[in-house]
């Protein structure tokens, strides 16, 4: 039974980032440890290259789904921490090979303290010789069942066999915080997911229209919610009481504008909470052409309200794009979930697909929304929700 | 989250106080398996008998035609199913299209799987099968009837009486009754009722506790094939304590029905009074329902918006059958009852008990005609 004491981190794109690393290196450690929070016994060990975590008896492998999460990590492994020198390095890979079902395999080694007495290709020899004489495993260097990479350093050698691919992109935060307007659908997880992946941590803003739309509504977005934390660590959910709001956009304004004026106030709600807390963009799921408030007409008349940049990662993607990823990143299941939204719910049937900034600002001159968005923001619920779903009493 | 009105009685009620103790201070210590040879144990199956026939007596019946199941839902299966699948040789049945859906999908189940031809009778407009059609109906292969005695959503008291002369006499089929909302709240005679259902939870008892009283001469297969309990008809080790608090549950009920009859009866014609003075608002339930149910629709806002309106101010009540309450279609029985589309679509149930105060229907009515006058039609 091979006994795994460290996990690797290894970074992506990072790398190449001149002066900013630090900040970028001690992002991404802070980052893994809030997913791992409930495991106090971790200990992380920032490096110019790699983050050590030391295990201390906990077990890896139920961690490795959390870390594969975390933006900023190009790979990882499980590896042990051995002394520096030979017969040690041997020890620990002939205990791994005996561990893992019989095959091919290819040993790997790095030599970044060069003062070691063997070359890499030495120790490749000389552990693959103690492999082959007391396993029934055969060599392969060209397509091997498993590697087993090792790491000479000055300190200690740590020898890993699986590399873990992570999901790569920055370290979330490294980029600013955005906006993120999460509906419930489909699509707004996944620009979640992608925002976050350039490094930009979100918060979401959620419309919920009692008694129009129900509690379950607002427990699907918050799950929703909970599905995508854990690429951040954890996740602010606004959620702004949009009903009479609503109604008032349905007394005075024409059906068929009706749901531009109400992405109008949206947004306006959407940039004031975002600027009060700090956020340099809005992000949205909309995707070009899927319904009317998203053709570009529409995306202009409703754009024309705010200052801030808007980010929509998936505006150019497929529907069938989105579901795959949204399946990837496992909201799929809870995205179509038969709850209404505030948006489904008073679809009109002929709502305008070009809309004019003139008409609309005509139909809002009607009613005062003014004093209606202070009084949404002011009644706004901010919820925190994280990863880990808390363990009921009862259970 | 304690509800601040609690109008949904028909779907659950809360525990006797009586029966809760009761059940705390035996599941403390009578663990046993009532089917052991040891004394600890007789002395449950003892209890169980006992209550039994405390129940048997309060329905005219035998101790061995009281049958302990886990609720309404199990005892119509087994009833249903039970009788059909020991007359091999007749394969019609007869129920109506309001049937709760544990009888309504059993009936389904029995057509599309078993291959039964079942005949649905339609309701009138106040949501009542007739004696006639099931006479018309009735034929030489019919094996069962099977009818509900009190509609679980509007409330509409079927004509039972009437109903299982005409098959005891002109016909050789059972005649199974669904008596789940009938109970504490009119009386029932079980005479020529070959099964009847009963559920401990619509009053005040445990859930998880049912009973079918199943008549000596009703030939039935198991559902449950297993040990020797309930007369070798529903298998497993029995949940003994949950029997022997039926008959104390059926009991205080039965009590209870009398005692506050009139108290319920003056709620139910303050609210009815009130709900007709709402403009918009139309009443479902006919005028002879049982009092503590009473269906409207306001048909500007769904049943949906209208529970999560009531719902924000701890208000709860029901739209269908909460059986059914998940699946978001229009009522079944209102459509049955020839009500349009809409005002199927809008339905709300309200149930009330003898726990209800004027005050709570006062509030109620309150806030319902703030919802209507804010939500309604935009």
């Amino acid at each position: 039974m091979v006994v795994y004491d460290t996990i690797l981190i290894r970074y992506g794109e990072l790398s190449t980032k001149g002066k900013n690393k630090k900040d970028f290196i001690n992002r991404l450690s802070k980052n893994i440890q809030r997913v791992l929070e409930d495991c106090p016994e971790l200990q992380f060990k920032n490096t110019y290259d790699r983050i050590y975590i030391k295990l201390n008896g906990v077990d890896p492998f139920p961690l490795t789904e959390r870390i594969s999460k975390v933006f900023g990590i190009s790979s990882f492994s499980l590896t042990q921490k051995v002394e520096t020198n030979i017969e040690a390095i041997q020890k620990a890979c002939l205990e791994i090979a005996q561990d893992t079902q019989v095959g091919t395999f290819k040993v790997v080694a790095h030599r970044s303290d060069k003062t070691f007495e063997m070359k890499s290709d030495d120790i490749n020899r000389s552990v693959a010789t103690v492999i082959l004489k007391n396993t029934e495993h055969k060599v392969n260097v060209k397509t091997p069942d498993f590697k087993l990479h090792v790491e000479v350093r000055a300190d200690s050698t740590y020898i890993t066999s699986k590399i873990y691919p992570a999901a790569g992109g920055y370290p979330v935060g490294v980029n600013g915080k955005a906006m993120l307007l999460l509906s419930g659908g489909i699509d707004s997880p996944v620009a979640a997911y992608y925002v976050m992946k350039r490094g930009v941590e979100i918060e979401a803003i959620h419309f919920s229209s009692p008694p129009y739309t129900s509690n379950s509504a607002k427990e699907k977005v918050l799950e929703l919610a909970r599905l995508v934390s854990g690429y951040q660590g954890r996740i602010k959910v606004h959620v702004v009481p949009f009903t009479d709001l609503q109604l008032a956009i349905y007394k005075h304004c024409s059906e068929s504008y009706a749901i531009t004026i109400m992405r109008r106030m949206m947004v306006r709600i959407a940039e004031r909470v975002a600027l009060r807390n700090h956020c340099l963009a809005l992000a949205t799921g909309e995707s070009l052409g899927q319904v009317a408030s998203q053709t570009l007409e529409s995306m202009g008349c409703i754009n024309d309200v705010i200052k801030l940049p808007v980010i929509r990662p998936v505006v150019t993607f497929d529907k069938l794009e989105i579901i795959a990823k949204s399946k990837e990143i496992g909201t799929y299941e809870t995205s179509i979930l038969p709850f209404e939204d505030c948006c489904t719910i008073f679809t009109p049937k002929s709502p305008v697909t070009k809309p004019l900034i003139r008409r609309a600002e005509e139909y809002e001159a009607l009613f005062n929304f003014e004093t209606l968005i202070e009084e949404c923001i002011l009644n706004t619920e901010c919820i925190v929700v994280k990863p880990i779903k808390e363990k009921e009493s009862y259970l | 989250m304690q509800p601040k009105i609690y109008f949904d009685n028909a779907s659950t009620t809360a525990l006797h106080p009586e029966v809760y103790e009761t059940y705390c201070n035996l599941l403390k210590t009578k663990f046993y398996n009532s089917d052991a040879l040891y004394d600890a144990s007789v002395e449950i199956q003892q209890m169980i008998e006992k209550s039994r026939l405390a129940i048997a007596d309060t329905f005219c019946v035998r101790a061995n035609e009281v049958l302990f199941t886990s609720g309404a839902s199990e005892s119509n299966n087994m009833a249903i199913k039970g009788i059909v699948f020991s007359s091999q040789d007749k394969k019609h049945i007869i129920t109506t299209q309001i049937e709760h859906s544990s009888v309504y999908k059993t009936c389904k189940e029995l057509e599309e799987v078993f291959g039964y031809d079942v005949t649905y009778l339609p309701v009138d407009k106040d949501g009542k099968v007739s004696a006639s059609s099931v006479r018309e109906a009735l034929r030489e292969d019919t094996v069962l009837v099977t009818i509900m005695y009190v509609n679980n959503e509007v409330g509409s008291i079927q004509p039972i009486e009437a109903i299982k002369e005409i098959v005891k006499k002109e016909s050789h089929a059972y005649f199974h009754v669904d008596g789940v909302q009938a109970l504490g709240k009119i009386d029932i005679d079980t005479k020529n009722i070959d099964c009847i259902s009963f559920s401990a939870h619509k009053i005040e008892g445990l859930k998880g506790s049912g009973i079918l009283i199943k008549k000596r001469h009703v030939p039935m297969i198991p559902l449950i094939c297993g040990g020797q309990q309930e007369f070798g008809l529903r298998g497993g080790t029995s949940n003994a304590l949950v029997h022997i608090l039926f008959a104390k549950t059926l009991r205080l009920a039965l009590d209870n029905q009398k005692k506050y009859h009139d108290l319920i009866q003056s709620h139910h014609d303050y609210l009815l009074n009130e709900l007709n003075q709402i403009e918009g608002i139309c009443i479902n339930s006919p005028k002879d329902s049982v009092i503590n149910i009473i269906n409207f629709s306001y048909p500007q806002i769904p049943s949906e918006v209208m529970m999560n309106a009531l719902n924000s101010h701890g208000v709860c009540v029901s739209a269908q059958s909460t059986c059914a309450s998940k699946q978001g279609q229009p009522s079944k029985v209102l459509q049955a009852m020839g009500f349009e589309r809409e005002r199927a679509n809008s339905c709300i149930r309200i149930s009330i008990s003898y726990h209800t105060t004027l005050d709570e229907c006062k509030e109620f009515i309150k806030i319902l005609k703030e919802s209507c006058d804010k939500y309604g039609r935009v």
